[in-house]
């Protein structure tokens, strides 16, 4: 049986790096993701993780050390948060391009300027469109249990893309939690050895991140993005095969009270925790309200979102990002997007908040709960509303 | 590669677009990227070779007479053997005439 720790998410998250048995680890220590890469320090200093710990001199580094070890064939892991996740930036492509699987653990932090190291989806958003398989956590258990499925469905050959597993800086990073640790037996069953087709070797050479002359590039692109695309399958399949073994069940996008709700909201990560109080709540007072949180960030989970929202009357967006200038949250517009052509759909309405670790109580959720139907009934003059800023 | 360039789908394209095949940049026409081509007047060429060392493509060989003349299906037209050439043998002339 697994056995229930307290323990700070951050540690558990190296401890299922170290069941999972990886390889190597290249990595550079930024807040909030400090504690991760540090505790898989000592872990192979310990000896306790049989691992090649590679301290870098800065992300760029940790991420193409991660490349050249998962072109030779080695299972891969590296963690970062804001700052850190932009400068890897121009690496991340060439891992999904690559087809390179590793995993990496995001402790989500806003981005400078002015300064911040507290949490929002900045980081994230910046990265969405790099070809990584990306799914949000909501809880320690969450992260422990992703990162397993993560180098499931990223070494699967029918996948091989690299994975991000997004957790919420300081809100999950540095909360003590109880968690369920899997057995080594359990995670030896889930988890079979990677065994990458073209790994680099002496013996049959290959030539990776060649050019693609104009006539042969856009090939390429559309290979990855149906690629990208198909990982859903695999993806569902691995939280499918994950939920038999361990008994715990994940999907794209995850409903709370929501089916019969004429009003919805939409989180990510652990905000959602907080907002499932706040529905409670709102459920307790009679009000027809319910929580949709999107876990499977990339690829977009298209069918699920418009099956789960489409009896609504009222879509309430929250991001925790900011596109400036452009017609709000992305995750906002890209829902908007996704039930754009649908018949029957509700009213999207988008509000950015939570942003550089501001925290959203229980009773703010309800604030912006109650000024989105407003909304909805008076309408608006803005694309979206920043709740809480001081006016 | 064993098939030209153009006829590649998306679907024949290897994961990650590796290269598990060695050499097969030599299949690559650099050819016709050519404005202009080189020509000889072999009658006052005295086979010093010097074209064939400075060629940045590597594209010159010694013909079956020990001339030495560009490869055209690599030859990019850059003109430097033209240049280099002292006995004056090498003329570069526009692809379209």
């Amino acid at each position: 049986m697994a056995k229930k720790v307290g323990i700070e998410v951050s540690l558990a998250v190296s401890e299922v790096v170290k069941l999972a048995n990886a390889d190597v680890i290249a990595a550079y220590p930024i807040t909030p993701q400090t504690h991760i890469v540090e505790h898989l320090a000592e872990l192979v200093a310990d000896g306790e993780l049989d691992a090649n710990y590679i301290p870098v001199e800065s992300e760029h580094s940790a991420m193409s050390a991660c490349l050249g070890s998962s072109a030779a064939g080695a299972r891969t892991f590296t963690a970062t948060a804001g700052q850190g996740l932009e400068l890897m930036h121009e690496v991340l492509y060439v891992a999904s391009s690559m087809r390179l699987p590793l995993v990496m653990a995001v402790a989500n932090r806003a981005l400078s300027a002015p300064l911040s190291v507290w949490g929002d989806h900045s980081d994230v958003m910046a990265v969405r469109d790099t070809g990584w398989i990306q799914i949000f956590v909501e809880n320690g258990q969450e992260a422990v249990d992703n990162i397993l499925c993560a180098f499931r469905i990223g070494e699967d050959h029918r996948v091989l893309l690299p994975v991000m597993i997004h957790l919420d800086g300081f809100h999950l990073s540095h909360m003590i939690e109880a968690v369920l640790l899997p057995e080594p037996s359990q995670v030896d069953k889930f988890l079979p050895a990677f065994n990458y087709p073209l790994a680099l070797h002496p013996d049959r050479p290959v030539t990776m991140g060649a050019f693609a002359i104009p006539l042969l590039y856009s090939e390429a692109k559309k290979a990855q993005e149906v690629n990208l695309e198909a990982s859903k399958e695999v993806i569902l399949e691995c939280w499918d095969e994950f939920g038999k073994i361990f008994n715990r069940r994940y999907s794209p996008v995850e409903r709370y009270r929501s089916d019969d709700a004429r009003v919805l909201l939409l989180t990510m990560g652990s905000f959602s925790e907080t907002a499932m109080t706040a529905i409670d709540g709102m459920r307790d007072e009679g009000k027809s309200v319910g929580l949709v949180r999107l876990r499977l960030w990339r690829p977009f989970p298209f069918a699920e979102i418009r099956q789960a929202v489409r009896n609504a009357e009222v879509l309430i967006v929250l991001d925790r990002a900011l596109s400036y200038g452009g017609p709000g949250g992305p995750v906002c517009s890209e829902i908007r997007s996704a039930l754009y052509g649908e018949d029957k759909k509700p009213k999207v309405i988008g509000f950015v908040g939570g942003l550089g670790g501001r925290d959203i109580t229980r009773t703010g959720f309800e604030a912006i709960i109650n000024r989105g139907i407003e909304i909805a009934k008076k309408g608006s003059d803005k694309e979206f509303e920043i709740y809480g800023v001081r006016e | 590669m064993t098939k030209p360039e153009g006829e590649y789908t998306w679907r024949d394209i290897n994961i990650g677009a590796i290269v598990n095949e060695p050499g097969s940049a030599s299949q690559y026409r650099t050819g016709d990227w050519r404005s202009q081509r080189p020509t000889y007047d072999f009658n006052k060429c005295i086979k010093c070779g010097l074209c064939q060392i400075f060629c940045p493509e590597g594209c010159i060989y010694e013909n079956d007479e020990g001339y030495f003349e560009a490869d055209l299906f690599y030859c990019k037209g850059c003109g430097i053997c033209a240049r280099e050439c002292w006995p004056i043998v090498i003329t570069m002339v526009p692809e379209e005439e």
